[in-house]
């Protein structure tokens, strides 16, 4: 065995005992000063989200959704002048005291306020914007609300993103201002959104939440501005951020999602947005890096748990068919990536077998042309079967070929082109799935007087009936078939078991079932230790049971130090080194050594002054075995000795020296007068079988 | 300690079947596994026997990384993984591995069809060796197993090229494959972070040359190509089907737009097309402005450049022809300049580098008269007086030869460049000329910024060792470290450095650093007490209260930083040193001072039962 001659030239008692008094409340304030995790939830939203993690002195926000639901209570922007629409009667209370009829028109019985539509925005009070270093996009659909985050509130940070998220994410905000753009609407009602007069109002309207917080929507100069902020990441990359690693994972939901995770040396967070275990286009989700989380923010569940999306498009089909036989014209109104990517495939190989192969297919949209043309180019970011099409060289969707067939066509808008080259009966794919603005608003008033015609929705952002409400009444049919890939309870449950967070938070909605079915407690999370749950404008402590951190060893102190077994399998060595810690980081480094004192005058130093240098000794443990040791002192010359046995041990006499020896299991006595050279002999002797650690 | 080795099987102070060994970790890795276009033997391929003299080399490597299509970095790999044997992982990304089984096939068929080769490998092999390739990402980190990570840079050099970080715990290597540091026509600029890799493996082949703009080479190009044609010639420009080819004709193309120059443009062989729809569906490997660009207008839809046939060659009139192969070896290139080089009304433009060997260097370095060998076939007379025609036949050069570097390898300043990015502790070089390489390492040692750095440049087989230094991750437990950065501040002071003592817990892979105290209690162990115990005697006519008194006194005057407490039960405690006083009726001035000290107070009570031997002072 050989024993740590360093440390046997230390000195003095230990750390602890002798600074323990005035340091205990620095420890105590420098405990009180950590900050915490927090999450700030800024939306409520389920699938739009938008949270804020301090983590680590770092301010990083996940996801910023917007949620254009708060269109639903705006009249549609017809891009042609709709005689319908501008005859809507204005509103005023049946007691004739609140007139608003330049603002509220009714329509059906219902009232929709007549101004450019609004969308109601990630609460911008619960914190300081200008604080967030980060912002993770998970999906182009988590990002529509980044221009309110980043411009005009003094944002510096960097927006972490895939590629396919930025390229599609900025044709699909692009879309957003062409739709409201193009049609510009002179007045903006703000009337109605007086409390006392809101309050008056009919329901829905009356029940908006929030309405002074919503916006109109941004302008292309602010788009350009906030994705100038974006960085490109790739799965699996992992971007150092301070003290804090980020790492995209695929998630499967669409072209370029991604789940994130957020992690130091000892803490994980895995935030899952959007993800989808399903086979459709995008590269199938990485679930194995999840694991070992310490906490888990779930959010992105599918909005139509009850709806199986290989059921949907077998119905979507059909319905299509049917219409098509008959005469009629289909509408789809949909995002213009995404799922329309799925659907197109699913076309190709039915409306042949279908006999309905001369049928054309039109998508409408200003940014149509650039989402065929992108969704060919991500061949990396898409599943197996699409990738190895590249290799051929050939595109990876067939909808390159129901473009070069003539069987898809493609038009900016309904102007131009396509007004003389369409022909019916056809199939239109044209947003906005809202059908509050967009190409779709035209369709609606051209083919919604015919039963003759379908309009299936296939988007499950919306409620389908309230997004009907201001065309009614409508003679077309309405088949609802929502196509939602993400994750449902059953497989989420069965996620969650295989990757063991240790904590669960998720929106509200997720811990009980839903308000329509009250019985389904399998449309829920049920978990243990039950999630934690937040709603908008919740702040939640992070529970997270750190114990350690990570330190470097500099090579040199490494080299210099001495294992020795203490069990099979375990080790032990005394460490004593000088600690330096820097933004975070922590490196042990040699002792540096004491400057080489003369060997004259060696002696002389260390009897007359007292030891210096506060170094601690290690603790011993183990025994000193009564037979050994007495072999070992006569090895050393000390062959008189007296042994007694009592309650607890020995008590050996050295007779000669007279010293006293008292051996016990755990505690060795040394006495020994008026010879120090004999004392450090024996002290030697006994921790040459004690281990230190 | 712990160094890192890497042994060139090829491209050591050469260019061509890049081959690199590199030991880091305890893992080996083989960087590229291409082959030497100067040879037709066995030194067309990396010596394998250097891994292994029997069997497979799946053992032996953890993983094998391709940096890029080209046949010098990936033309040996069939033969590698199928006929030597090797099943575990290949990297490259996607447009390599779209690419690559490509180009192999085109070398197999030109070796086993064209020249008659047997004992090569064959299309099957093509195939199964393919199945082992992993496909990566752009800055992906790929975990190859629990320790070893790789993750891809890009490298501009040509589509999907990537420049490769090799890492094992805090040791790492950078390999650059063949990278360009200025954007082109249709690539970007190679770009890497600052990751201070132990060793950085980098190409050189222009390690000696600063090329003047861009700019001016093309239009040079342009201008050359231009006269020619305006004066009835034919113009040849040797290329690789994908790369080079691709900037070129995107440069032709928009010069005859604007110029509305009517002579045909041909680019020859079938791949032409195929290689342009590789382009377009890796758009994202391009450069910004093609990529921003695309859904308007896909720059790799030439509307002026066709097909080539073989018959075109003898049509009469201007044309520009792109034909492969790029260094004149074999191939429809090579067809194509027999045919025309005996008139100097024509031209020859080598856009690229040539190896040694080639009929391209050859025609580089001035020769006139080529003696051109294999199996030309000379039909003589009539269809059954078919004579294999083995001798050699003589090749007037008659020709203008342009040699134009449209290669996109790095100059020395660009090198300097990549150095200057990832700040590396050593640097490699590989894939350049001896002669080249000594003038760059010169250059690269003398520079400021790059100070400390070693250069090496290994021949093939000749193995750099280099001594890393790397630290050692632990994991200390949060309640250590938060005592001693309260007890010792941030930063040590380097007058007085507070020494900090732990434990260091080797169990299973992990290392945990504990207080001494909480390693006791995690190991089930208990504490082992020693303690000493001394009798001092000495004269002191005092009582025995007043001599404790005086020692307390005497004690705080020599200890001035220990804590040192008068107990009122008669006992002197310093630190946790017990010191009491007796003495016996019968003489009451002989004093006895018991001094009674733990082992962790064990300087101090040596010194204390010393100090007071010598009495006190009066």
């Amino acid at each position: 065995m050989r024993v740590c001659s360093e440390l046997n030239d230390t000195h003095g008692p230990t750390a602890e005992e002798k600074t323990s008094v005035p340091n205990v409340s620095r420890v105590v304030a420098s405990q009180k000063t950590r900050k915490h995790m927090k999450l700030y939830c800024l939306s409520g939203h389920p699938t739009l989200p938008c949270n804020v993690l301090k983590f680590k002195s770092t301010t990083i926000m996940l996801d910023c959704g917007l949620d254009t639901t708060a269109a639903l209570y705006f009249l549609p922007l017809p891009l042609v002048h709709s005689p319908r629409l501008s005859k809507l009667p204005g509103w005023v209370s049946k007691d004739g005291a609140v007139n608003l009829e330049k603002e509220l028109k009714e329509c059906s019985g219902r009232v929709f306020v007549d101004s450019q539509p609004e969308f109601c925005l990630p609460e911008k009070e619960l914190l300081d914007l200008s604080t967030i270093d980060v912002i993770l996009i998970s999906n182009y659909h988590c990002m529509m609300a980044l221009p309110y985050i980043t411009e005009h509130t003094g944002f510096t940070g960097t927006v972490y993103a895939t590629e396919p998220t930025l390229q599609i994410g900025r044709l699909l905000m692009e879309e957003l201002v062409t739709f409201m753009e193009r049609v510009p609407k002179a007045q903006a009602a703000t009337c109605w959104k007086n409390k006392e007069i809101q309050r008056l109002l009919p329901g829905p309207l009356k029940d908006a939440v929030d309405v002074w917080s919503w916006r109109k929507c941004y302008s292309v100069q602010e788009v350009n501005s906030a994705l100038s902020k974006v960085q490109l990441v790739g799965y699996s990359q992992k971007e150092l951020f301070g003290a804090v690693q980020v790492t995209p994972l695929s998630s499967g939901y669409s072209l370029g999602s991604s789940n994130w995770i957020i992690q130091s040396h000892y803490e994980k967070v895995s935030y899952v947005s959007g993800s989808s275990l399903l086979t459709t286009h995008p590269q199938p989700m990485e679930q194995s890096s999840l694991k070992n989380s310490d906490v888990l923010i779930l959010t992105g569940l599918t909005q139509i748990p009850t709806a199986n999306p290989d059921g949907m498009l077998g119905e979507f089909c059909s319905n299509l068919a049917m219409t098509i036989r008959a005469g009629g014209n289909v509408l789809v109104p949909c995002y213009s990536s995404g799922v329309i990517y799925d659907l197109l495939e699913c076309l190709y190989q039915f409306m042949d077998s279908a006999n309905l192969g001369s049928t054309p297919f039109y998508f409408i949209s200003p940014v149509a042309n650039s989402s065929l043309e992108f969704s060919q180019i991500f061949a990396e970011w898409l599943c197996q079967n699409k990738q190895s099409k590249v290799y051929l060289p050939e595109p990876p969707f067939p909808h390159a070929e129901l473009i070069q067939t003539n069987k898809l066509k493609h038009y900016p808008s309904i102007h131009g082109d396509f007004s003389s080259e369409f022909r019916q009966p056809c199939v239109v794919f044209t947003g906005h799935p809202s059908l509050r603005f967009g190409d779709v608003v035209h369709f609606m008033e051209l083919w919604g007087k015919s039963s003759l015609n379908t309009i299936i929705f296939t988007e499950p952002d919306f409620s389908y009936l309230d997004a009907l409400a201001p065309y009614q009444p409508l003679a077309m049919k309405c088949v609802y078939c929502p196509i939602d890939t993400r994750l449902n309870f059953h497989q989420v449950s069965k996620l969650l078991k295989d990757i063991q967070p240790l904590h669960v938070v998720c929106p509200e909605p997720y811990t009980q079932p839903p308000p329509a079915q009250p019985h389904r407690s399998d449309l829920m999370l049920e978990l243990q230790p039950p999630p934690m749950a937040y709603r908008r404008c919740s702040v939640l402590g992070l529970p997270f049971r750190r114990r350690y951190e990570r330190i470097h060893l500099l090579p040199e102190l490494a080299r210099s130090l001495v294992p020795s077994e203490i069990k099979a399998g375990v080790s032990v060595a005394t460490v004593s080194a000088v600690l330096q810690s820097k933004d975070n980081k922590h490196v042990l480094q040699p002792v540096p050594k004491p400057a080489p004192v003369p060997p004259s005058k060696k002696r002389k130093r260390v009897t007359e002054e007292p030891p210096e240098v506060l170094n601690p000794k290690p603790l011993l443990s183990g025994a000193v075995p009564l037979e050994p040791f007495l072999a070992m002192l006569h090895k050393n010359g000390i062959t008189e000795v007296k042994v007694e046995e009592t309650a607890d041990g020995h008590i050996l006499h050295l007779q000669t020296e007279d010293v006293l020896i008292q051996l016990e299991e755990d505690a060795t006595h040394i006495i020994c007068d008026n010879n120090e050279p004999l004392r450090t002999a024996l002290r030697d002797l006994v921790l040459r079988f004690l281990q230190k650690l | 300690m712990p160094d890192i080795k890497v042994t060139p099987l090829g491209a050591g102070q050469d260019v061509g079947r890049s081959c690199i060994l590199v030991s880091i970790g305890g893992k080996n890795i083989m960087l590229d596994c291409g082959m030497h276009m100067g040879y037709n033997d066995d030194r067309r391929f990396p010596d394998f026997s250097y891994v292994t003299q029997n069997g497979r080399l799946t053992e032996f490597l953890d993983c094998v990384i391709i940096s890029h299509f080209h046949l010098d970095h990936c033309g040996a790999l069939p033969y590698m993984s199928e006929m030597v044997g090797y099943d575990g992982p290949i990297y490259m990304t996607h447009p390599t591995k779209a690419i690559c089984p490509i180009l192999l096939e085109d070398f197999r068929k030109i070796t086993v069809d064209k020249k008659g080769e047997t004992n090569f490998f064959t299309s099957q092999m093509i195939k199964d060796c393919m199945k082992k390739v992993v496909p990566l990402n752009l800055h992906q980190t790929v975990q190859v197993d629990e320790e070893l990570e790789i993750k891809a840079y890009y490298a501009g050099h040509v589509l999907g090229a990537a420049m490769f970080q090799i890492k094992v715990g805090s040791e790492s290597v950078v390999y650059t494959g063949d990278y360009n540091m200025t954007p082109d026509r249709h690539l970007g600029a190679a770009w890497i972070d600052k990751c201070r890799p132990d060793i950085l493996i980098s190409e050189s082949t222009y390690a000696t040359t600063i090329r003047d703009s861009k700019r001016c080479r093309e239009r040079d190009f342009l201008k050359k190509v231009h006269e020619t044609v305006e004066r009835g010639g034919k113009v040849l420009i040797p290329v690789f089907a994908l790369g080079r080819a691709q900037e070129l004709c995107i440069l032709l193309e928009t010069f005859w737009e604007r110029m509305n120059l009517k002579a045909p443009i041909y680019f020859s062989t079938g791949l032409t097309e195929k290689a342009n729809h590789y382009y377009k569906l890796f758009i994202t490997w391009t450069n910004q402005k093609i990529r921003k660009t695309f859904v308007q207008r896909n720059m790799f839809e030439f509307k002026h450049i066709k097909a080539f046939d073989r018959s075109y060659a003898d049509n009469p009139g201007p044309m520009v022809v792109f034909a492969t192969p790029g260094m004149l070896h074999a191939g429809q290139s090579l067809q194509i300049f027999k045919k025309w080089a005996g008139n100097e009304k024509n031209m020859l433009i080598m856009p690229g580098y040539c190896v040694q060997g080639t009929v391209g260097h050859k025609i580089l370095n001035g020769q006139k008269k080529l003696e051109m060998e294999g199996r030309a076939t000379v039909i003589t007379g009539t269809a059954n007086n078919v004579i294999p025609h083995l001798a050699s036949t003589l090749l007037d050069v008659k020709l203008q030869v342009e040699y134009m570097s449209f290669s996109a390898h790095a100059d020395a300043k660009g090198i300097m460049q990549l150095i200057r990015m990832a700040e590396p502790r050593n640097m490699l070089l590989v894939h350049g000329e001896a002669k080249k390489m000594e003038f760059l390492k010169d250059k690269i040692e003398q520079e400021v910024f790059v100070r400390c750095i070693s250069c090496y440049m290994p021949a093939n087989g000749e193995t750099t060792t280099v001594v890393t230094n790397p630290s050692v991750p632990v994991d200390i437990s949060l309640n250590l470290l938060k005592r001693e950065m309260a007890l010792g501040g941030p930063l040590p002071d380097a007058k007085r450095p507070r020494t900090m003592h732990g434990t260091l817990i080797m169990k299973d892979n992990s290392l945990r650093l504990v207080s001494p105290e909480q390693a006791l209690k995690e190991l089930g162990l208990s504490e082992h007490q020693l303690r000493f115990t001394c009798r001092v005697q000495l004269h002191d006519p005092h009582s025995d209260t007043d001599t404790l008194g005086r020692i307390y006194t005497h004690l705080k005057s020599v200890l001035k930083s220990y804590s040192i407490q008068h107990v009122p039960d008669g006992t002197v405690i310093v630190e946790s040193i017990v010191i009491k006083v007796t003495s016996s009726a019968e003489e009451p001035n002989l004093k006895v001072i018991l001094l009674s000290w733990s082992y962790q107070d064990e300087e101090l009570g040596s010194f204390l039962s010393t100090l007071l031997k010598k009495g006190l002072p009066s």
